[in-house]
């Protein structure tokens, strides 16, 4: 496999005589990986996430997406937040839509293959469980709904790169569980690269191959551990040793941290 | 029986404006006030159907005015408010020389416009345009300006240009903003082209009245207030329609209510 997304010696301050927000961040990431970056808030993990998608430019070094250096935000790459971020006046299919009529080449084509998107668009909000909920509002599904129309909005345009910036930070924990084994799921049917940024220790050891656990600002990766808990996992895995040892371990990372 | 709670919210304007007419009768026929000072509404009434003619004509003239200057308003107004909203430098350099042009009385300004266009209907739809304009800038600039950035997110990680941005979420986003600046604009509206007609114009609402009150004629002077009111309140219900049906996704909770 290839390197897909690569770091090199990136440093980032958000005002150029203020403080950094990362600093000297190196790692590498296989196309077709899911990797996680965990530590305390506001370690700069979100700057990661403004980088790889071109919305920052860092200060220092270089970021690589796919073989080249990132000028600008890319087509091929799909986000989700936090929050859902649904736009109130589109149906929950006509929010999934959307990436189809900014991104090349679909944009190019709408018109012609409208139809074709709209089955697109229905197939995937069904691979979530959102069947018949193709015509409501945002404001009309639930929480956990939202997020799940907003993760078909990332994948809708077939990225090569999806990029999730705590998702699940907002649902309860039964919800979670649930989105959890929605996103293995989809990314076992349809490979794609997987950065997930997250403060769940559980969620980055239940979902990643490889965990990064960050330093407090200005952000530093301390610990790279790679999750080697057999696939495909299922939720039982969370109460095996294996499972505890790895959370454990990250655990005592992020404690040091903290008090550092 | 009993009424419905829907029913009652229906029939409450009617009979809050009956109430007030009976009040309004009662005054000026228990206090005998003459006609001249302050005309009973059956007999703002009598001369309004008496006059029925002369005052629909002045009336259409007036509506005419009014919606020609509101529809410029309109369109200027949102132009000018998408370039503030959308840029931050355009927005400082301007704003405080329209908030300063919005404080200047516009019947100050009749006489001027008078002088360059002379009297009549071209007066009154600029003052229509000018007095109604201001809401409508500073309504889709702010429904621009307060766009969340996490939205802004969302597309431009897609690599959307700032026109894509301004299409798909900005626009959209201040429809309810520019709407609910309709509303106001087009009473303005009125208040523009009425008063730019009292001042310089023999046609019109305003002018009629104008010449009513100068022969003491009172009754056909409320006659012609009440018309011009209820022309506001038609058009301001218009729009409030429109609001509803077009924005139905920022009214929910109002929606649910009614």
């Amino acid at each position: 496999m290839s390197t897909f997304v690569e770091f090199e010696n990136v440093s980032l301050r958000y005002d150029d005589a203020g403080p950094k927000a990362i600093e000297d961040i190196s790692f590498k990431v296989e196309e077709g990986a899911f990797i996680s970056v965990v530590g305390p808030s506001g370690c700069g993990k979100s700057t990661l996430m403004k980088l790889v998608s071109g919305l920052k430019e860092p200060s220092d070094g270089y970021v690589y997406v796919n073989g080249r250096q990132v000028g600008g935000p890319l087509g091929i790459v799909g986000m989700a937040f936090q929050a859902a971020n649904l736009l109130p006046w589109r149906t929950t299919l006509d929010n999934v839509m959307l990436p189809l009529e900014i991104v090349e080449p679909w944009r190019s084509a709408r018109k012609a293959r409208r139809a074709e998107y709209e089955e697109m668009a229905r197939a995937q909000l069904a691979r979530v469980g959102l069947a018949g909920f193709e015509d409501k509002f945002p404001w009309e599904l639930s929480g956990g709904m939202q997020q799940r129309a907003s993760i078909c909005r990332a994948l809708i345009h077939k990225p090569r790169l999806l990029m999730l910036d705590e998702p699940f930070g907002a649902l309860d924990a039964f919800t979670r569980e649930e989105l959890w084994c929605m996103l293995r799921d989809l990314w076992q049917q349809q490979p794609f690269t997987v950065i997930l940024v997250t403060h769940d220790l559980r969620e980055a050891v239940f979902l990643a191959d490889t965990v990064y656990v960050m330093s407090k600002r200005p952000g530093r990766i301390l610990v790279q551990r790679e999750i080697d808990l057999p696939r495909p996992r299922d939720l039982d895995v969370t109460y095996t040793d294996a499972f505890a040892s790895h959370v454990h371990v990250l655990r005592e990372a992020i404690g040091r941290v903290r008090e550092s | 029986m009993r009424l419905s709670p829907k029913l009652i919210s229906r029939l409450a304007p009617w009979l809050l404006t009956g109430f007030l007419l009976v009040c309004w009768q009662a005054v000026c026929e228990g206090f005998e006030i003459k006609p001249f000072l302050f005309p009973a509404p059956s007999l703002v009434f009598k001369t309004g159907i008496e006059m029925f003619e002369p005052i629909m004509t002045h009336a259409f003239h007036t509506f005419f005015t009014t919606l020609v200057g509101f529809a410029v308003a309109v369109a200027v107004g949102a132009v000018l408010g998408a370039l503030l909203g959308s840029s931050p430098v355009i927005y400082k350099a301007l704003y405080p020389m329209l908030v300063g042009f919005n404080s200047v009385p516009k019947v100050a300004f009749v006489p001027v416009l008078v002088v360059w266009f002379g009297i009549g209907t071209i007066p009154a739809i600029i003052t229509a345009f000018l007095i109604s304009f201001f809401p409508v800038v500073v309504n889709v600039a702010t429904g621009l300006a307060t766009l969340e950035p996490e939205l802004e997110d969302v597309l431009r990680s897609l690599g959307a240009s700032r026109l894509d941005i301004l299409r798909k979420v900005g626009l959209p986003r201040a429809m309810p903003y520019f709407f609910a600046s309709l509303k106001v604009a087009v009473t303005l509206a009125f208040v523009g082209s009425v008063i730019s007609e009292t001042v310089a114009s023999n046609l019109g609402i305003g002018y009629l009245m104008m010449s009513a009150s100068s022969s003491m004629n009172m009754p056909l002077v409320f006659a012609g207030l009440i018309v011009i009111g209820a022309m506001g309140v038609v058009m301001y219900e218009l729009f409030a329609w429109l609001e509803r049906r077009l924005t139905k996704w920022a009214n929910r909770g109002q929606n649910a209510a009614i």
